[in-house]
């Protein structure tokens, strides 16, 4: 190998290291802030591993006001939603993957546009006033059914699927629902999953149409919206004074702000942590899925 | 030839099929529109029955929602009562400063994002394929695309720490002597958009990369070759080989990232910004929320205006991008 080439090779390579460094460190660094004792976390200077363990401040964090009920309602709509648009895209994917519908073009269309033009916040608020749907969970699941995106990624999918098989299907008398049940979409599994999981992990993250329909309406906030309101009123500038209070009330294991910001943030990304190497490969598939054709 | 990615794929095809004209007795697809095609069609066209209506509903009535812009709306008199005030509305948008400058910090933000992203990715892309080892390849990539699935309030609190008096940044300034005491990132107005653009690279570098990452691996390894023995070095085979191949993705994906220039700017301004940067961190969409929200100020029809000026030049710079892109032979969306 060429001098030149062994350089470049070394630098690439310290480069790479750095960037998983420098991508990891901020979550470990959470990490450990959110382990340690809180006092102690006051004086900074924490960086991989906690000085002074502590469980404070998940406990202080699990008994917040707001936090379980907004991860029951995040578990419940990122089940709920998910499953339901799924549905959705995929019945309205095959109808238009089918060659031979008459209103293929029309109906593309029809849903193409609505990828581009877009009413708006204010329109959409006082459309779903109308509708009744503010202040209820279902304002999570309703709007959000149909995605023209993934219509069409998954269009795609199943336009590449061989005709052969509705053919012969509907040769033994098989109609277009027992088509789509039980030969198109067991073939569309992978791009199903990606949808899903896509699907899944933004609802898991919403937090803005929480706080746009049920800002007073505590019984359906979600998770990050309670995070964000949590993180919100606890600024780490205001850190100092809060920890040199309680110790002077002589409290021996305490949790300061930072650190309670810190087990709050790691609380809410640990699932899609813990599940995310198993499930990355689909992720990386599903960009992929729609074009690349062999 | 590379592969065309997926977005362009569909999308070119989705929309010609769109517009292919339709003679008398046949549709564009070849099927005759007889009462039999009907007939055996039509469950499908019963379903497609609902999910037009459902798309008429949550799709296309928000859009007849534009009017409100025209007119001076009160929740109290509706849309079909509030009173017709022309472009009234629009008129004091292009006059409010305020609004202008909410347009400048949009677009500059918006801008700054696409550019370095895209250089990002590209480069990213490219250094991780030089890697060899193959293992630490997806490890790295693995690792890369971790921040994308954390929402932006994780994020943003993961970066209000690190960037905080007592964070890691300040305390390695300070080690390294560039500082000498602690600054706070967060409240100054230089840094703002700095930290919003770095903010979205270190969330998105690794997934904007995968594209560019596949685009490459479909690379004819017979160019390199040929590269190789024409001599070429490993910079001038990245140089002359790979970016040129890469270029038609390269064209898509800015093409479809120029129509959200206005669009990407909330969560994070949202959620970092405060009122020492309200000058410079406030975009469209936090202006928009701004006039559907405060309580004793509600102005929908400023927000309507707004938002409607937002989606109309997505529009415009999506059209004139594509046209641009069929001028130079490129790749193009339509």
């Amino acid at each position: 190998m060429a001098p030149e080439d062994i350089v470049f090779t070394i630098c690439n390579t310290i480069f790479m290291v750095l960037f998983a460094v420098v991508t990891l460190y901020p979550i470990l660094n959470t990490l450990a802030i959110s382990f340690n004792e809180g006092n102690d976390a006051v004086r900074g200077g924490i960086h991989l591993l906690p000085r002074v363990w502590s469980l404070k401040s998940y406990s202080i964090v699990i008994h917040k006001e707001g936090i379980i009920q907004g991860a029951k309602i995040t578990v419940l709509r990122t089940i709920i939603a998910t499953l339901a648009s799924l549905a959705a895209n995929a019945l309205l994917s095959f109808i238009l993957s089918r060659k031979k519908f008459l209103f293929k073009s029309g109906l593309s269309l029809f849903w193409i546009i609505t990828m581009y033009a877009n009413g708006g916040l204010i329109p959409t608020i006082v459309l779903f006033r109308s509708l009744h749907l503010i202040g209820t969970f279902w304002v999570y699941v309703i709007p959000g059914l149909v995605s023209a995106f993934n219509v069409m990624v998954m269009r795609t999918y199943m336009s590449g699927i061989p005709d052969s098989l509705e053919e012969s299907a509907q040769l033994e008398g098989a109609g277009y629902m027992t088509v789509f049940i039980r030969i198109i979409s067991p073939l569309c599994k992978p791009v199903y999953a990606t949808i899903a999981l896509f699907s899944a992990v933004w609802h898991w993250n919403s937090w803005f149409d929480a706080m746009l329909y049920n800002r007073s309406n505590l019984k359906y906030t979600t998770l990050q919206y309670e995070l964000m309101k949590l993180l919100d009123s606890v600024s780490t500038q205001s850190s100092a004074n809060q920890s040199a209070n309680a110790l002077s009330q002589g409290n021996t294991a305490t949790a300061n702000k930072n650190t309670v910001r810190a087990a709050a943030t790691i609380l809410t990304m640990a699932p899609i942590i813990c599940l995310y190497p198993f499930l990355q490969r689909y992720f990386v598939t599903g960009l992929t899925i729609g074009g690349v054709k062999e | 030839m590379v592969a065309t990615f997926f977005k362009g794929e569909w999308l070119s095809m989705s929309l010609s099929s769109a517009s292919s004209r339709r003679t008398k007795k046949r549709r564009s697809n070849g099927v005759e529109f007889t009462a039999k095609e009907v007939k055996r069609q039509w469950v499908l066209i019963v379903i497609s029955v609902f999910y037009v209506i459902y798309g008429l509903i949550f799709n296309y009535v928000p859009l007849a929602g534009w009017i409100m812009a025209f007119q001076n709306y009160k929740l109290k008199t509706g849309i079909f009562h509030s009173k017709f005030v022309g472009l009234d509305k629009f008129k004091f948008l292009f006059t409010s400063s305020d609004f202008i400058g909410v347009v400048r910090n949009t677009f500059c933000m918006g801008a700054l994002n696409l550019i370095f992203s895209t250089i990002t990715a590209i480069g990213f892309a490219i250094l991780l394929n030089e890697i060899k080892n193959l293992w630490g390849k997806k490890i790295i990539q693995t690792v890369s695309y971790l921040p994308h699935f954390l929402s932006w309030i994780v994020v943003c609190g993961i970066v209000s720490d690190a960037l905080s008096t007592t964070g890691i940044i300040n305390e390695l300034l300070i080690k390294f002597h560039i500082l000498d005491d602690t600054f706070l990132f967060l409240g100054s107005k230089p840094w703002f958009w700095p930290i919003v653009t770095l903010s979205h690279l270190w969330k998105e570098t690794g997934w904007n990369a995968i594209i560019y990452l596949a685009a490459i691996t479909s690379i004819d390894p017979a160019l390199y070759e040929s590269a190789s023995i024409d001599g070429a070095g490993r910079f001038q085979k990245m140089w002359y080989v790979t970016l040129p191949s890469l270029r038609p993705t390269i064209m898509i994906l800015l093409l479809m990232n120029i129509g959200n220039v206005l669009n990407a700017g909330f969560e994070i301004q949202y959620i970092l910004g405060n009122d020492v940067v309200r000058s410079v961190s406030r975009t469209i969409d936090i202006y928009v929320l701004q006039w559907a929200m405060d309580g004793t100020n509600l102005d929908f029809s400023l927000g309507t205006a707004a938002g409607v000026f937002k989606t109309l030049v997505s529009i415009v710079l999506i059209v004139a991008g594509n046209t641009i892109a069929k001028k130079t032979g490129d790749e193009r969306l339509f």
